[in-house]
């Protein structure tokens, strides 16, 4: 670690897994209730558990971007955070009014919950991912303002590279956005018009640039290519991701009331969608294969090549799937839009944020560069069991997806919704199989912060020397 | 990437490809409003739809069913809800006829014991939904 207060990042990481861990639970807790669907009712219904999900997630996302920026800023920017004392405020202000949202869900009906922080003032409950009371999204905001003041006065007085540039790009644009979520008009097609303006400018633009920033700061760490390569290709990818990613929106707009001319800007901006995460995907991999030396973190290396390749196959891919109007016309709110949801989010934002996780956390906890020989093969065993259970989640996912379309809507003789979720349950327990995996995985990555830790840590030194 | 494309022209592309793109979004965002009074049933919007929206949302509906395929997929989809569960009166007596405690190892909707003027309130809702320009959307009554 070059600079003491990068030791900020610290608690943000740990508080990221922690929630990863609560996340996960109650993802079980929901595939179970699919199959077993009096599973918790009347104590934690679906929308409770599910609202815990997914909140969850982002809350736990955003403790990463946050970290991720507090431990990589002041070494772009060679010199110390703005104040490491904001930071670490800013991160109880965070966790508290987090776990008080996540407490409120569980503990009080929602419709307690709304009229408890009094919603009918500003109405902003409700709706699917900003179901947070309008308190705790105004939480948000100071919380991303002190962030983003922070951040940005280390960066404007520090050295400015491609890379801080693009991540203050990023959670501006992240914290810009989120102030969408206090419109909400009557107008059922104007209020879903701009509720995309948060989540999909959030996850197909600006996230995404985000992403690009950290993958580029530890490839320049890990592999030694020279930073003039990995910052042009920075560039190139982040341009393709908002030249495509920003009309691209217009595919959710196919049927909720805009006009229907959204059906072509949609489905040709969204079908190049998968570019940029095929060109990060190739960018990783050249840059890992032209290093210039052998990092001994080899975890952060495999956490690194994961996130491009997982990327691309769950935001690219399986967006690509159902991305053209004609499909989606039959696959809209399906669950083929679940297994999409799972593998992109796994792979573009769970992955980026423990690859930036696996980097860091060694010299936080005060090594050299990486932990020891066994904590790392533990941490690649949690990666494997996570990576390919989250496939199998979206393929069996896919598989109910496709079953869904027909019986529901394509078939000649369509069945009820209802009839139909009894038909493929089959789909729906295997994906709770590979839920359960994936938990062992988590369980295995959290114990590789334990396991391994009193050993040296691992080298290079073989490698040097063949290579000398 | 090839030395004779260089870094700066990365960033020229970065930059005044995202401009235009932005400003390309804004101009097709504003001919959607335009469009939009054709389109989104404003005609219907009243207090009691207001408060329909309002009772939705401090519900958390979107928590289980989607609405014009948005939201989750754990409730059958209520766009169309109007028509497949026959009117205002349909919604009404579904509503009211959930079972506190659940059905044995089945899904339900729990029971929110609401008043007649707020089921009135989420079936106008409804009907309002159900009048918007989805262009053609879901495929068919199953939704």
């Amino acid at each position: 670690m070059q600079y003491k207060s990068q030791a900020v990042a610290k608690p943000y990481f740990i508080a990221a897994i922690g929630l990863f861990v609560g996340q996960i639970l109650f993802g079980l807790v929901l595939g179970l209730q699919y199959v077993m669907g009096d599973f918790m009712f009347p104590e934690i219904p679906f929308n409770v558990a599910r609202m815990v999900h997914t909140n969850l997630l982002i809350v736990w996302l955003l403790f990463g971007f946050m970290g991720a920026a507090y431990y990589l800023v002041p070494e772009e920017a060679e010199r110390e955070l703005q104040s490491p004392g904001l930071a670490l405020l800013m991160f109880w202000v965070f966790l508290v009014a987090g776990a008080l949202t996540i407490l409120g869900y569980l503990l009080v009906p929602y419709s307690g919950l709304a009229e408890l922080t009094r919603n009918e003032l500003l109405p902003t409950m409700g709706r699917e991912f900003l179901e947070q009371p309008t308190i705790t999204k105004l939480g948000i905001v100071v919380v991303a303002l002190a962030f983003l003041f922070n951040i940005g006065m280390t960066i404007l007085k520090g050295r400015k590279t491609v890379v801080s540039l693009v991540l203050l790009i990023g959670l501006v644009g992240l914290a810009v956005f989120f102030l969408f979520s206090f419109y909400n008009p009557d107008n059922l097609v104007k209020d879903k018009y701009y509720w995309w303006w948060v989540v999909h400018l959030w996850v197909e633009g600006v996230w995404e640039l985000i992403l690009g920033s950290i993958l580029a700061f530890v490839l320049i760490k890990t592999t030694g290519v020279d930073r003039e390569v990995i910052e042009k290709w920075l560039y190139v990818i982040i341009a393709m991701t908002l030249i495509t990613g920003i009309i691209g929106t217009g595919h959710h707009f196919y049927w909720i009331g805009a006009p229907e001319y959204w059906q072509w800007w949609g489905s040709i901006f969204s079908a190049l969608e998968p570019i940029p995460f095929f060109m990060m995907t190739v960018f990783a991999f050249n840059m890992v294969n032209r290093r210039r030396r052998n990092h001994p973190n080899k975890a952060a290396i495999l956490w690194a090549l994961g996130t491009a390749v997982m990327a691309f196959l769950g935001a690219g891919v399986w967006g690509f799937l159902h991305t053209l109007s004609p499909v989606n016309y039959y696959t809209h709110g399906t669950q083929i839009t679940a297994a999409h949801g799972h593998m992109a989010f796994y792979g573009a934002y769970v992955m980026i944020v423990l690859t930036m996780i696996s980097y860091a956390m060694p010299m936080l906890r005060g090594r050299e560069a990486a932990n020891s020989n066994r904590s790392q093969v533990l941490e690649m065993w949690s990666f494997w069991l996570m990576t390919v259970s989250i496939v199998f989640i979206t393929l069996f996912l896919t598989g109910a997806g496709i079953l869904q379309v027909y019986l529901q809507r394509f078939s000649a003789d369509p069945l009820p919704f209802m009839v139909v979720q009894d038909k493929i349950a089959l789909f729906y327990w295997m994906r709770e199989i590979a839920g359960l995996v994936f938990l062992i995985g988590l369980l295995t990555y959290v114990a590789s912060f334990f396991v391994g830790a009193r050993e040296p840590e691992a080298t290079t030194a073989v490698a040097e020397k063949a290579s000398a | 990437m090839s030395q004779a494309f260089t870094k700066a022209m990365a960033r020229n592309i970065f930059y005044g490809g995202s401009v235009f793109f932005f400003l390309l979004f804004l101009a097709l965002t504003f001919d959607t409003h335009n469009a939009w009074p054709d389109r989104d049933n404003h005609a219907a919007l009243n207090d009691s739809v207001a408060h329909g929206k309002a009772l939705w949302e401090e519900n958390n509906c979107v928590g289980c069913h989607s609405l014009l395929g948005e939201g989750a997929y754990f409730a059958p989809e209520l766009g169309n809800a109007f028509q497949r569960l026959g009117g205002k009166d349909g919604i009404k007596g579904f509503i009211m006829s959930r079972p506190k405690d659940g059905i044995p190892g089945r899904r339900s909707m729990p029971q929110f014991n609401f008043s007649p003027e707020e089921l009135d309130a989420i079936a106008d809702f409804l009907e309002y939904v159900s009048g918007i320009n989805t262009a053609n959307w879901p495929p068919n009554i199953q939704g």
